[in-house]
């Protein structure tokens, strides 16, 4: 018997891993429990859809009673009510996303422990889902932004650009939250807080540039800031102030892309170290 | 060895195993694996804010130490071992669910885990959904997954309700479609976990057949039992695990035997103990019993037909006039399977007494024809030759219990001759 080629076929196995299995299976796997998850979201109720809008303009329609006729901060703002429903759409596929993550790798436990799975798909897969309902939501912002009478700009066609940096961060949250959640269950508590801060501390409501200096330094180093603002001057305000402009300095302007990077590495490398554990965790 | 049943010899035999020059398709070495179970542990962030540097305690369960093995393409091989024993550790390692912490696992081809039946179905989703998620789980592509969707659904016989949701398939369907799921993938090694003991008899003898219809495929599987009927049905070799060390690895019919000697051994009684539930008149008392093994030695564990040598001796306290004695088997659902009597006898014939302090002993060899499991002996000591006259009565003298492989439900097993041809011609 020959003992070399006996062995050739022998590989190593590396053990369990967050993408573990081959690229085609873990985009294959993606894509299905994406579209599943989805089409369940609707297909379960006979308003699905509606529902799923209904929130994001409900929302957009009592902040935009509070705005413009108590506080009246959007007074001086081009196409307020534009700017407003977009932002509240944005950051409801930011929130969606997350706070979905969240519990998602501890909410598919007989997966993860019974099977062969790569685990990031789990997060990913949700965060897939919302992008869906962020393409239905953003069919309704679309009429809305020319019922406002918002000019079309070649600036329009940058718009994929802010929806992938927002993505990638909502990506790497998700990954975060959902294997720290399996050691700490109290992360999904603190998540539900934080997001609140997160949803006052971006230029959602208010525009950058009436924030007081006292705190803007803290709002121009969430990385979602400079998102917001630069999708406001693509899309909405080509008079608005670009997203370095807003930070009066190339310190702040770079503060919150460091924020954004750390975050990703962070996340890609916690989710790394947790995933081969998760199955025991559990 | 056991002695082959008609009923066993009925079944399909192993075949032998493939070509020793096989190529491996397993190759594990040194396999260690430790578990950290907490005992306090921090599971939220405030905990770890209120006490930044407590460590928290582990109790450390080591699951499997330096188990080495190998397993040849094609080759049908079984792990056993008692609940516990790290059997399942192994080879949720061998499908890459958890990582050894030593050692190391080569694998050649593409291994394909069934921990459990219909993991990853999702109730909300309709059957067709179902099969393509799980199938591109198991590594087919969406294309080849909705391919096989009909021979799938053909195999659990659920052609109709391709279209109905999960949640409102009944358990059987459900077992039965996943099932179908798993034998439609491409995989190369099949690591299953205990997946025969599902869905009703029919189904059963389908799994079976696909199982068998595997091997002579030449299919690598690795089974995870503790069923050793199928162990000694299918496997080629097994191995037998013990608190995480490899205990043996070879003859899957010497893994079976090895395996229901272990696990007795750990449950049953010493045969020596306390005599309790002595009633009567104590006129008399057992001072031993036990059983005998075929080397003169003690035992409480029978293996299936090999005889059940009583022993008792009892010394009379009072006078017994015409002594008898008597003795029972009982099985644990306290169904008595058999009883016994003898007169005392000496050299001439049945003994008139037996005086204050002088003792007898009582032998007796019994068929072993009791189906596997565990029992309890009574006895109790009569006078004038008259079963109802009890002096003495120990209703749980011993306790031992019969093991074996056979397949059987009921008190005993009983010898038969069993066939079934079709019967072509002789309707009437």
């Amino acid at each position: 018997m020959s003992g070399a080629a006996a062995s050739s076929g022998l590989r190593k196995l590396r053990g369990p891993s967050a993408v573990g299995g081959g690229w085609r299976r873990f985009f294959d796997l993606l894509y299905l429990i994406a579209v599943t998850d989805f089409k369940k979201s609707y297909f379960g109720t006979v308003l699905g859809y509606v529902w799923s809008l209904a929130r994001p303009l409900m929302l957009f329609a009592v902040l935009l009673a509070v705005f413009t006729q108590i506080f009246r901060v959007g007074d001086d703002v081009p196409h307020y009510e534009v700017m407003l429903l977009l932002n509240i759409v944005m950051f409801g596929f930011f929130q969606e996303a997350t706070v979905g993550a969240v519990t998602s790798v501890v909410g598919r436990e007989g997966i993860v422990r019974k099977t062969q799975f790569p685990r990031v798909v789990i997060p990913l897969a949700i965060v897939v889902t919302s992008l869906f309902n962020l393409a239905l939501n953003l069919i309704a912002v679309l009429i809305f932004v020319f019922a406002f009478g918002v000019e079309p700009t070649w600036t329009w066609l940058l718009f994929p650009l802010v929806v992938a940096a927002l993505l990638v961060f909502t990506v790497a949250v998700a990954m975060l939250l959902s294997s720290l959640y399996v050691r700490f269950r109290d992360v999904a508590i603190i998540w539900t807080v934080l997001v609140t801060v997160l949803f006052y501390g971006t230029p959602i409501l208010y525009p950058i540039e009436i924030v007081p200096e006292t705190i803007k330094d803290v709002i121009l180093v969430n990385p979602l800031t400079p998102i917001f603002e630069q999708m406001r001057l693509w899309v909405i305000d080509p008079t608005a102030p670009s997203a370095v402009d807003a930070a009066d300095g190339l310190l702040l302007a770079l503060a919150p892309i460091a924020v954004y990077l750390a975050t990703c590495v962070l996340a890609v490398w916690v989710f790394n170290r947790e995933a081969p554990r998760i199955a025991e965790e559990l | 060895m056991p002695e082959r049943t008609p009923v066993e010899a009925l079944t399909k035999a192993a075949p032998a195993p493939p070509a020793g020059a096989a190529a491996l398709a397993i190759e594990a070495s040194g396999v260690d694996k430790t578990f950290r179970i907490p005992t306090n542990r921090i599971t939220s962030l405030k905990e770890r804010a209120v006490r930044p540097f407590a460590r928290p305690d582990y109790r450390e369960l080591r699951a499997l130490r330096d188990v080495s093995f190998e397993v040849r393409k094609g080759e049908f091989f079984g792990i056993v071992g008692r609940n516990g024993s790290g059997k399942s550790t192994l080879l949720k390692i061998l499908a890459s669910i958890y990582r050894a912490d030593a050692g190391t696992i080569s694998m050649d081809g593409h291994p394909a885990p069934f921990i459990e039946l219909g993991v990853g179905f999702d109730p909300e989703l309709t059957a067709r959904e179902n099969v393509v998620l799980n199938g591109v789980m198991m590594g087919l592509s969406p294309r080849e997954a909705r391919r096989r969707l009909d021979a799938v659904l053909e195999f659990a016989e659920l052609e109709e309700f391709v279209e109905l949701k999960l949640k409102n398939y009944s358990s059987g369907m459900m077992v039965r479609l996943a099932f179908a799921v798993m034998i439609q993938t491409d995989a190369d090694i099949f690591l299953i976990d205990e997946v025969l003991a599902v869905g009703d008899a029919a189904f059963q003898q389908k799994c079976a057949d696909t199982f068998h219809g595997m091997r002579d495929a030449g299919k690598t599987i690795v089974l995870v039992t503790h069923d050793m009927a199928t162990v000694e049905e299918y496997c080629h070799r097994a191995m037998l695990i013990d608190e995480g060390e490899l205990r043996y690895i070879g003859d899957p019919e010497e893994v079976a035997q090895r395996y229901l000697k272990l696990n007795f051994e750990r449950t049953a009684e010493q045969p020596e103990q306390a005599f309790q539930g002595q009633t009567g008149q104590e006129d008399a008392r057992v001072l031993r019993a036990w059983l005998e093994d075929s080397a003169g030695g003690r035992t409480s564990n029978l293996e299936r037909r090999e005889p059940i040598r009583f022993r008792v001796e009892v010394e009379a306290i009072n006078e017994i006039p015409e002594p008898s004695f008597g003795f029972n088997i009982a099985n644990v659902d306290e169904i008595q399977v058999s009883a016994f009597g003898t007169h005392l006898a000496d050299g001439e014939g049945m003994a008139e007494r037996l005086t204050p302090g002088e003792r007898a002993r009582l032998r007796a060899d019994i068929d072993n024809i009791l189906t596997p499991g565990r029992y309890r002996m009574g006895f109790w000591v009569c006078r004038n030759r008259n079963f109802n006259d009890v002096v003495l009565r120990v209703p749980r003298v011993l306790e031992f219990v019969v093991y074996g492989s056979v397949w059987s439900v009921g008190v005993v097993s009983l010898e038969a001759e069993i066939e079934a041809q079709p019967a072509r011609g002789s309707e009437s």
